[in-house]
């Protein structure tokens, strides 16, 4: 224990040491919390709306007013022929056109002309310009329509406003985390590695796996700062509801920030250089985190193969975990399954790293 | 023309590496086969629990009518809102639709029938889509739909997601290896001290620097024109604009991506922060640039920070060549911003490479 | 500054100094190095050798003093200086996934050397050596020594007029030091100044003249002979720990 303990402390006056880099680990995770959680959205906003009207009546110009206020929308443009449409659109003026026909006061006609490029844009826009309209169409005809309707009533539960942030939150979390983690460790170890102080270590008499530990263990110190700021931004800046546990919420994130480390050393057990270990990391990581584990991408569209894939992706289950702390506020029982497999992978991660660490040395 | 010595070199290192010219040809390759089945944000067969408190024929039917929807899988059917929310919680469904108790009665006499939808909206896009969907079923049914809109989906008329996503795509390759070589490859000898005997040499700056760049550019073009072809043999998808164009911005945003690399091997002192901060600067790239979310939809001060990099024109031209068909002319204001950042950025590269501490 | 001997003088070094923030590296040193001599640069690490070497060679520039290398300033003239002297850093410098013949070229070619010249004068070089049959060997396949010799011949390929070798036999037997050494004479013999730093004294013995550095600053210069007679010692090994001793910084 006091020979873990001199390690552990040797290897804090290492990290310590090089000032820039410690800076770089302690505000890249708050810079990408903050940038991350306020950009990140995918939220209506900001639609560019061009008009055609040959003949501007009274009745569209109250549309277009109406369709004005809206929000969501801004009319930039007034059109003069359908082939500006498309002019306008692929040099990227309007996101939507509408288009009255001729005699709109006797037989009215509207086609709404929209950039699909992006399906889902394409959609919200459709709904609500559609609603707009709906709502004119209901107050004008109001004295003539006596057909009974359906009122639809809709309430979006956990996240009222719907605001993007709740849904990215957790997930930029679950990639700081392991991103940061993993090359920070595997990177820094495998940098001993190539000076070759990495074998020295190794073939004093102490035993691998107490110079192991103690190599993790600033990095875990360093991963939980992060972890404490990054939560605090998430409450305060971004106003992340915390209708759970917080003391779940922690345990969690902890096993998780165990596991990333666990990953790092795997990494670092297997190549030889930083480059590579980079590559491992950023290549071998950053794209399977963002895809598969749900963060933006749901997993339920993929086809089934990549959900089965997507199962051994740790991010995926501390997401939906932290989703579900966080902002559905449920009980831990209902993050019982992802905690379980969190702590199953990190075990496994880790006796594997030691296996190879071990065999080097055989 | 001392450069050819340095060429031949940088060459016969980057094809005797194990892994890079690999990776060069197997990461699009990935990339391009597997991510687009990813990248689907296809809001379809949502998971709805209808809660059915009437029990009527009316509400029957409009129950099927949802369930006949492509976009809907119909869960269950139960008659406690708290048994639905259960569902909810447990993450099996996306949606509850509630029909009240007097809906048939309400119907049949003319007055306002009331159906509460609660969406889970943790997912706002989801959520608020889902419920659009489910409003939009519910007015064809009480026959209140709007007969005199007609709507018009241009140049993705199918609002097929992979469309959206691939030319993204590119650019996310283009991103991670045009940048990120570079910048470890200056890095590494630094780190190994071969560097220094280039600068010792009377050899110049500038001629270093393109000896280091050159091969990136072509790397960087032939992972371009893999992934078209690629994307034209697996998805019959070529782009509507012109080819011209395509390969014009690559190789503008190529230049501007292995400037940027060299620039950051030149201001970090180590590997380990050189890669600190290459990464960084991916995710900035990946996630603000308008790759996977709408470049409108974030707030004003994000929008100008994503203006002031590269990476957010390319992807919009890429995007408006391959689905709209634009050409130069249309963009001509983008291209020149573009040109600005590639000078901005490789004098600014040449100008920080010290041969002299 | 116009007469013989001072065109002779090949590195003339006045007050040269060094800082980086608040430390002096390289304190106020003056010295000459004359044409073909083997001119040794003694200290122990941290002393500052390196530093005042890669000053010279226009890899660090001075904070103050005055210097000329081969008649050019080295704080104007870096690249007139680059093209006539050679190095050899103590990070050892050839490409390892590069051939022999590959990094030879290489260098000869970024020197300027005509591309119908390289490959005689390459053949030549390693035939000398002995070589030849390694020509396209990876240079990591090769043992440290030989790496060393050929450093040192890719250095002196596009004769320089001058070489720095920095610690050029870090890590090495003693046998191939001697062997190392045969090459350094025999570039001198052709004309070549060598400036050399080291930490052995055994080969502190082979230089013409010696400087030796402490807390950068230069504590004795003279031939190893007069050194040993100035502390009336019989081994370089004495004088230096003489003069080491008095030393502050650590490593």
């Amino acid at each position: 224990m006091k020979k873990f303990l001199a390690f552990v402390q040797k290897e804090f006056y290492h990290i310590l040491r090089d000032k820039r880099t410690m800076l770089i680990l302690l505000a890249m995770p708050i810079a990408m919390i903050v940038i991350f959680g306020f950009a990140i959205s995918t939220e209506l906003q900001n639609v560019d709306v061009g008009v055609l009207a040959p003949n501007k009546t009274s009745s569209i110009r109250q549309i277009i007013n109406k369709i004005n206020a809206n929000k969501y929308f801004t009319i930039v443009k007034e059109i003069d022929n359908s082939k500006d449409i498309d002019k306008s659109m692929k040099q990227g003026d309007i996101d939507i056109a509408i288009v009255f026909n001729s005699n709109f006061n006797s037989d009215p006609k509207i086609q709404i002309v929209i950039d699909s490029s992006n399906p889902n844009l394409a959609n919200s826009e459709m709904f609500y310009i559609s609603s707009i309209l709906k709502d004119y169409f209901q107050d004008a005809n109001r004295n003539i329509n006596l057909k009974p309707s359906i009122k639809t009533n809709t309430r979006m539960l956990y996240n009222p406003q719907m605001k993007s942030s709740y849904n990215f939150v957790p997930g930029i979390m679950g990639m700081i985390f392991i991103l940061i983690c993993a090359l920070m460790t595997s990177v820094s170890i495998v940098r001993e590695k190539e000076r070759g102080s990495m074998e020295v270590l190794l073939v004093s008499p102490v035993k691998p796996i107490i110079i192991i530990f103690a190599k993790m263990v600033p990095y875990f110190v360093v991963s939980c700062a992060n972890l404490l700021t990054i939560l605090l931004l998430a409450f305060t800046l971004l106003q992340i509801p915390m209708n759970g546990s917080i003391l779940f919420l922690c345990l969690i994130s902890l096993i998780y920030i165990f596991l990333s480390l666990a990953f790092g050393l795997l990494v670092s057990s297997l190549v030889e250089t930083q480059v590579a270990a980079m590559f491992a990391s950023l290549l071998g990581l950053l794209l399977p985190v963002l895809m598969l584990s749900g963060m933006i991408f749901p997993i339920d569209n993929m086809p089934i193969i990549l959900q089965w894939i997507s199962n051994i992706v740790p991010a995926k289950w501390y997401i939906s975990a932290v989703r579900k702390i966080m902002i559905e506020g449920l009980e831990f029982t209902y993050v019982l399954k992802e905690s379980i497999i969190l702590t199953v992978m990190s075990i496994f991660l880790i006796i594997v790293a030691l296996k190879k660490y071990k065999n080097r040395l055989e | 023309m001392k450069i050819k010595y340095l060429l031949e070199k940088e060459f016969k290192q980057f094809f005797r590496n194990a892994f890079i010219p690999k990776m060069v040809i197997i990461y699009p390759l990935l990339v391009m086969l597997v991510i687009p089945l990813i990248t689907n944000l296809d809001i379809k067969n949502l998971d709805i629990c209808i809660v059915d408190k009437d029990n009527s024929s009316s509400s029957r039917k409009l129950i099927q009518k949802i369930d006949a929807s492509n976009y809907f899988v119909l869960d269950k059917v139960v008659h406690k809102y708290s048994e639905a929310l259960e569902e909810i919680e447990n993450g099996n469904i996306d949606a509850i639709l509630e029909i009240e108790s007097d809906f048939e009665k309400h119907m049949t006499n003319g007055t306002n029938a009331n159906i509460q939808i609660s969406a889970n909206a943790v997912d706002g896009l989801k959520g608020g889509l889902g419920s659009s969907y489910l409003a939009s079923i519910i007015n064809e049914f009480s026959g209140d739909s709007l007969a005199s809109v007609s709507i018009q989906h241009k140049y993705n008329p199918l609002l097929d997601y992979k469309r959206f996503m691939i030319p993204a795509l590119i650019v996310i390759l283009l991103i991670l290896l045009c940048g990120l070589l570079p910048a470890l490859n200056i890095v590494n000898e630094k780190e190994v001290g071969t560097i220094e005997q280039l600068n010792v040499s009377p050899i110049s700056k500038l001629q270093l620097i393109l000896a280091k760049l050159i091969p990136y550019w072509i790397m960087g073009l032939v992972i371009l024109s893999i992934c078209i072809i690629i994307v034209w043999l697996v998805y019959s998808f070529v782009p509507a604009g012109s080819l011209f164009t395509i390969y014009l911005v690559s190789i503008l945003f190529i230049l501007i991506m292995s400037g940027f690399g060299i620039l950051i091997s030149n201001i970090s002192s180590s590997m380990q922060q050189a890669l600190f901060v290459v990464f960084f600067f991916m995710m900035i790239f990946m996630l603000i640039s308008g790759l996977f979310t709408p470049f409108n939809s974030m707030p004003q001060w994000a929008r100008i920070f994503s203006s002031c990099l590269p990476p957010r024109y390319f992807i919009e031209i890429m995007r408006d060549v391959y689905l709209k068909g634009s050409g130069i002319i249309d963009l001509y204001p983008k291209f020149l911003i573009l040109t600005g950042f590639v000078i901005l950025i490789n004098f600014w590269a040449i100008l920080t490479y010290r041969k002299q501490e | 500054m116009n007469n013989n001997d001072s065109i002779n003088k090949v590195i003339k070094v006045e007050n040269l100094t060094k800082k980086f923030g608040s430390f002096v590296a390289v304190d106020n040193i003056s010295f000459e190095v004359g044409k073909g001599e083997i001119f040794g640069f003694l200290g122990a690490n941290g002393a500052g050798k390196t530093t005042a070497m890669r000053m010279l060679c226009g890899l660090s520039k001075a904070s103050s003093g005055k210097a000329k290398v081969a008649g050019f300033d080295i704080y104007k003239q870096t690249e007139e200086i680059k093209k006539r002297i050679g190095y050899m850093s103590q990070k050892f410098s050839l490409y390892e996934d590069l051939t022999v013949y590959e990094n030879i070229r290489l260098y000869g070619g970024i020197y300027g050397i005509k591309e119908k010249d390289i490959k005689p004068r390459a053949y030549d070089l390693l035939e000398n050596l002995n070589f030849l049959d390694k020509k396209d060997a990876l240079v990591k396949s090769l043992p440290l020594g030989w790496k060393q010799k050929l450093a040192f011949s890719v250095a002196v390929f596009h004769k320089p007029k001058l070489v720095f070798l920095d610690e050029p036999t870090g890590g090495v037997d003693p046998k191939t030091r001697r062997q190392f050494w045969e090459q350094i004479y025999e570039a001198a013999s052709r004309g070549i100044t060598i400036f050399v730093t080291t930490h052995y004294m055994d080969e502190a013995e082979y230089c013409d003249r010696l400087s030796i550095m402490v807390d950068g600053k230069i504590e004795a210069l003279d031939s190893p002979q007069n050194l040993k007679k100035q502390f009336n010692v019989n081994s370089m090994e004495d004088v230096f720990h003489t003069l080491a001793s008095k030393a502050k910084r650590g490593d």
